[in-house]
C-alpha cells in the first residue's frame, strides 16, 4: 500500500477531512479504514473499481450512512460527530449522482431553484425570483437555457448543467459528481471540464468520480484510489498514467492487446441485408459469425439501439430479411427472437436491464423460469441452483440471493443481466452499451466473460460507444451514422487514433 | 475468472413467520388479547362462528382485489361485479321456476355467473393492456356501468325466491366449518399457490415494480394483465354467488362498502400499494384482525359504524407502526455492528 502524499495541496488546511472510516452493511464490508481529505477548490479524483466503495464514502460525507465506531468528519473548520444529510447540505457539501435527480417535467428554472421555494413556511411560489436565481447560476457556468422550457426537452450533458445550477444554489463548498462522463459525448465532456475549471477557481472543491481514465489525469490535482473497501493511496494526478491508474484500481496489470479474430469460414449465426426502418436505420446488412463478435459503433442517435431492438423481435422491420441459421425469420415480439436463440442486454440496465426492486434471484431467472419448474411449478430448489450456478461462473459478488438487485453494484448487476441472458441458452447475444456504469476492472471482467462466450461460440454483437471497447474487443467493428453502416474496420489493421479519426470525422 | 468475488452462504429466509408475516399476527395477536380481556364473551364459538360465516364475503373480494394491486393497477369495480354474477345466478333460477328451480339450473346460473365476472374483468383487462389507460379510470368505468346496467334489470328492487337447496352454500357447515369459509380458504390457497409458485405468479410481481423490464425480459405482460384482471373479475362472480346464498336475495349495491375495505385489507396484509409485493397468508391474517376487531365490538355492544372508525385508526396505527418498526431495526442494526 503507498503512503500518501501530499501532492500539489494549494491551502495548508484541508477543506474536508475523514480518516479512519468504516462500514459495514449485513456481513459485507465496504469500507475499511479509509481517510481522505479534499483541499479547498481542489480538483479531486476518487477512482475505484466498482464496489470499492467510493459511493459509500460519498454517502457517509453526506450524512446518509453512519460509519462503524467514532470516526469523526471534519469540514470547513468545523468537526462533525455525527453527519446529517441536512447538516452536509446546510455546510455546503453537494452530490450529482449520476442519475442526476432532476424533475423532467418541471422547467429548467424550477429544476435549478425549487429549493428556495420548498420547506420552510407554505408561501407564494415565486416564479420571477427563481427566474433571477437559475439565470445567475447559469451565467456563473458560462451557459444560458431557455429557463421556461421543461427539462425532458434538453439532452443529458445539458441535463447535467442544470444539476450542476441546482447544487450552486446557496454556498456550496464541496461538489461531489458521480461518473459524469457516462454519458457524454466528447464535446459535451470538454465543456463539462471547462465547468469544472470554473468552478475550482471560484474556490469550490470538486470531487469527480470518472471512469474515463484519459480525462481523469487531464482534470485533477490529486486522486485518491480506492481498492475493495480499502485506501490504496493518494497521488499527484499529472504522475498518472491510464494503465498505472487502472493497476492501482485492480491490483493487476492490464494487457490491453486487441483480442480480433479471423471468422472467415465459421458458419454465419445472423445474417441481415437490407434491413430498414425509414427514420431509424436504412439498409443495414453484416454477418455474423459463430464465435464472432462483431462490433457496432456510433454516436447515439445513430440508430445502433433501434438496429438492435428490431433484431431482437421488438420492433418490425419494414424492409429487408433477417436469417439466423440461413433460415429467414419474422419475430412478432421479442418472446419469439428469446425462443430463436437471441438475448439482448438492455443499454438501460436501470429501468429496462433488470427490475431494480426485486430480487437477484428473480431477475436472473426471469427469462428462463421453465427451466427451474417442476410439474407446473417453480422449485425453490431449482431456482436457487440455478442462480448459484450463475452467480459462480460469473463471478458476481452478492450477499443472498433475495437481496434486491438494486443493493448491488453496477458490475454485479451487470453480471446478473448477462447471466439472465446466458440461463436463456442463446445463439446470438446483443450487448448494448454493457459498461455504461461499470468501472475499469468490471470492465475487463465484463469483456473477459464475452471473451470466453465466444471461444464456446456464441455469436455477440457488441454495441458500444466507447471506441477503445469495440477496437479491443470485438472481432469486426462496424461504423453506423445516421442510420446507415458507413464504414467497417478490422482493429488489426488499424490503429485505435485512426479509427477514432474515422468515426469521429 | 480474474476478479475475486464472494458467494456467501444461501439463506433460506424463514419461510413461516417472515416480516411481511410478523405485523399481522402481531395485531392478531393483540386483538385477541384486548377482546379477551374486555368480555369473557369473546373467547366463545358464537364470536367464532359469527366471524367464520362474515370472513369469507370481505375475504373473497379481498383476493380479488389482491391481483390487481400486486401489477400496480387497481380494481374499483369488484362490488358490481360481485352483483352482476348474483344477478346472473338468480335470472336464471328465476327463468327455471324460481323457488322451485332444480340443481341443474343452479350450475347453470354458476357457470354463467362465472362467466360473467370473467367476462367483466376481461374487458377491464383488455382495455388496460391495450390502451395503457390507468386501472383506475378503467375499473371505475366499469363499476358505473354495471352499477347502471344492474339497477336498469332489477329496478332497483331485490331479487328473492330462491329453492331452498342454495341456502347451505351460505349458512351450512361441513364437518364444523361453515360453507363460505371452505370456499374461502380453498381461494386463497390457491391464490398463494399461484403467487408462489407458477409463472403466471411471478410474472404478476415482476410486472408490479417494472413493467417495461419484464416486456424486455420476454414477458408478455399484455397477457398477464388480461389475465390478473380475469381472475379478479371471477373471484368476484365467487364471492358474488356466496354472498347471494348468505342473503338469500340479490340486490344491486350489496356489499358496495367492502370495496374501500379490501384495499385496507391488503395494505394492512403488508401489500405494497405500487405493486411487485405481497403475499396471500399475511392477507388473509389482516383480515382476520378486521373481521375480529369488528366482532369484538360489536359484541362491546358498539355500533356497526364505530367498528368502521376503528379499523380506519387501525390502518394509521399500522403505519406508525411499521414505521417505528424500522427506526428500531436499523438502531439494532447498528448497535449489533459496534
Amino acid at each position: 500500500m503507498a503512503t500518501a502524499q501530499p501532492g500539489a495541496a494549494p491551502a495548508p488546511r484541508p477543506l474536508l477531512s475523514l480518516s479512519d472510516v468504516s462500514v459495514t452493511f449485513g456481513g459485507v464490508t465496504a469500507l475499511k479504514g479509509v481517510s481522505f481529505e479534499v483541499m479547498p477548490g481542489e480538483v479531486h479524483c476518487l477512482a475505484g473499481e466498482n464496489g470499492s466503495g467510493k459511493s459509500t464514502l460519498i454517502k457517509v460525507i453526506t450524512g446518509v450512512y453512519r460509519p462503524d465506531g467514532e470516526a469523526r468528519i471534519s469540514f470547513d473548520g468545523e468537526v462533525y460527530d455525527q453527519m446529517t444529510p441536512v447538516a452536509a447540505q446546510a455546510a455546503g457539501i453537494r452530490v450529482i449522482w449520476q442519475d442526476l435527480a432532476l424533475f423532467p417535467e418541471m422547467s429548467v428554472a424550477e429544476n435549478i431553484a425549487f429549493q428556495e421555494v420548498v420547506g420552510g413556511r407554505p408561501r407564494r411560489v415565486d416564479h420571477g425570483a427563481m427566474r433571477e436565481t437559475a439565470r445567475k447560476v447559469l451565467a456563473r457556468l458560462g451557459t444560458s437555457l431557455d429557463l421556461d422550457l421543461p427539462l425532458r426537452d434538453y439532452s443529458i450533458a445539458r441535463r447535467q448543467i442544470v444539476a450542476i445550477a441546482r447544487a450552486l444554489v446557496g454556498e456550496a463548498k464541496i461538489i461531489f459528481m458521480d461518473e459524469p462522463t457516462a454519458s457524454l459525448t466528447q464535446a459535451e465532456t470538454s465543456h463539462l471540464l471547462a465547468i469544472v475549471r470554473t468552478l475550482s477557481r471560484e474556490g469550490i472543491a470538486v470531487v469527480f468520480v470518472s471512469h474515463r481514465l484519459a480525462e481523469v489525469i487531464e482534470i485533477a490535482d490529486r486522486m485518491t484510489v480506492l481498492r475493495d473497501g480499502r485506501l490504496v493511496g493518494v497521488y499527484p494526478a499529472r504522475e498518472m498514467t491510464p494503465s498505472r491508474i487502472t493497476e492501482l484500481m485492480t491490483g493487476r496489470t492490464f494487457d490491453a492487446n486487441v483480442r480480433a479474430r479471423s471468422h472467415g469460414t465459421a458458419p454465419a449465426v445472423l445474417a441481415v441485408e437490407g434491413l430498414t426502418r425509414p427514420g431509424e436505420f436504412e439498409d443495414v446488412s453484416f454477418v455474423v459469425r459463430r464465435g464472432e463478435t462483431l462490433g457496432i459503433t456510433g454516436l447515439l442517435g445513430a440508430g445502433r439501439t433501434e438496429l438492435a431492438l428490431t433484431l431482437f423481435g421488438m420492433r418490425r422491420p419494414h424492409a429487408g430479411t433477417i436469417r439466423l441459421d440461413g433460415k429467414p425469420v419474422r419475430f412478432r415480439s421479442n418472446r419469439d427472437a428469446i425462443r430463436a436463440g437471441i438475448a439482448y442486454l438492455s443499454e438501460d440496465r436501470l429501468s429496462l436491464g433488470l427490475i431494480q426492486p426485486q430480487s437477484i434471484a428473480d431477475n436472473l431467472v426471469i427469462a428462463s423460469l421453465g427451466k427451474v419448474m417442476t410439474g407446473g411449478l417453480i422449485s425453490q430448489r431449482r431456482k436457487q441452483g440455478l442462480v448459484a450456478r450463475w452467480v459462480g461462473e460469473l463471478g458476481i459478488k452478492i450477499g443472498r440471493q433475495e437481496d434486491a438487485v438494486s443493493t448491488l453494484s453496477g458490475g454485479n448487476q451487470q453480471r446478473v443481466a448477462i447471466a439472465k441472458w446466458l440461463a436463456t441458452d442463446p445463439r446470438l447475444l446483443i450487448l448494448d452499451a454493457p459498461t455504461v456504469g461499470v468501472d475499469v476492472g468490471a470492465r475487463a471482467g465484463i469483456f473477459d466473460i464475452v471473451a470466453r462466450l465466444a471461444a464456446e461460440g456464441l455469436a455477440i454483437i457488441l454495441i458500444s460507444d466507447e471506441l477503445p471497447e469495440v477496437y479491443y474487443n470485438a472481432d469486426r467493428v462496424l461504423h453506423m451514422a445516421r442510420g446507415r453502416i458507413v464504414g467497417e474496420y478490422d482493429p488489426r489493421s488499424i490503429a485505435l487514433p485512426e479509427l477514432e479519426a474515422a468515426v469521429y470525422a | 475468472m480474474t476478479s475475486p468475488f464472494v458467494v456467501l452462504p444461501l439463506k433460506r429466509p424463514p419461510q413461516g413467520l417472515s416480516a411481511d408475516l410478523a405485523g399481522p399476527l402481531a395485531a392478531f395477536v393483540m386483538v385477541m388479547l384486548i377482546f379477551s380481556l374486555a368480555t369473557p364473551r369473546f373467547l366463545s364459538s358464537a364470536t367464532f362462528g359469527s366471524v367464520a360465516f362474515q370472513l369469507p364475503e370481505l375475504g373473497l373480494l379481498t383476493l380479488a382485489m389482491l391481483l390487481p394491486i400486486l401489477t400496480g393497477g387497481l380494481n374499483l369495480a369488484i362490488t358490481f361485479t360481485a352483483n352482476i354474477a348474483g344477478l346472473t345466478v338468480a335470472w336464471v333460477l328465476h327463468q327455471n321456476g324460481g323457488v322451485n328451480a332444480g340443481p341443474d339450473a343452479f350450475a347453470l346460473g354458476v357457470v354463467l355467473a362465472l362467466a360473467a365476472g370473467a367476462a367483466s374483468g376481461l374487458v377491464m383487462g383488455l382495455v388496460i393492456a391495450f390502451s395503457r389507460a390507468h386501472p383506475i379510470l378503467v375499473s371505475l368505468a366499469m363499476m358505473i356501468f354495471l352499477r347502471g346496467l344492474g339497477e336498469f334489470l332489477t329496478r332497483g328492487g331485490d331479487i328473492s325466491g330462491f329453492p331452498a337447496f342454495i341456502r347451505p352454500l351460505g349458512h351450512g357447515m361441513v364437518l364444523g366449518v361453515p360453507v363460505p369459509l371452505i370456499v374461502f380458504l380453498a381461494c386463497a390457497g390457491l391464490w398463494h399457490l399461484m403467487l408462489s409458485r407458477t409463472r403466471l405468479g411471478f410474472n404478476i410481481y415482476m410486472i408490479g415494480s417494472n413493467s417495461a423490464a419484464t416486456r424486455y425480459s420476454g414477458v408478455d405482460t399484455r397477457k398477464v394483465i388480461v389475465l390478473v384482471y380475469t381472475l379478479s373479475g371471477l373471484m368476484c362472480a365467487i364471492a358474488g354467488i356466496i354472498m347471494m346464498a348468505r342473503f338469500n336475495s340479490v340486490r344491486v349495491g350489496h356489499g358496495e362498502a367492502y370495496l374501500l375495505i379490501t384495499v385496507l385489507a391488503c395494505f394492512l396484509g403488508g401489500v405494497d400499494p405500487f405493486g411487485g409485493f405481497g403475499r396471500t397468508v399475511p392477507v388473509v391474517v389482516a383480515l382476520a384482525v378486521l373481521q375480529l376487531l369488528s366482532s369484538g365490538l360489536n359484541l362491546l355492544g358498539a355500533s356497526q359504524h364505530l367498528a368502521t372508525a376503528v379499523w380506519g385508526m387501525l390502518l394509521v396505527a399500522v403505519m406508525v407502526l411499521r414505521w417505528l418498526a424500522g427506526q428500531v431495526a436499523a438502531a439494532l442494526e447498528r448497535r449489533r455492528r459496534r
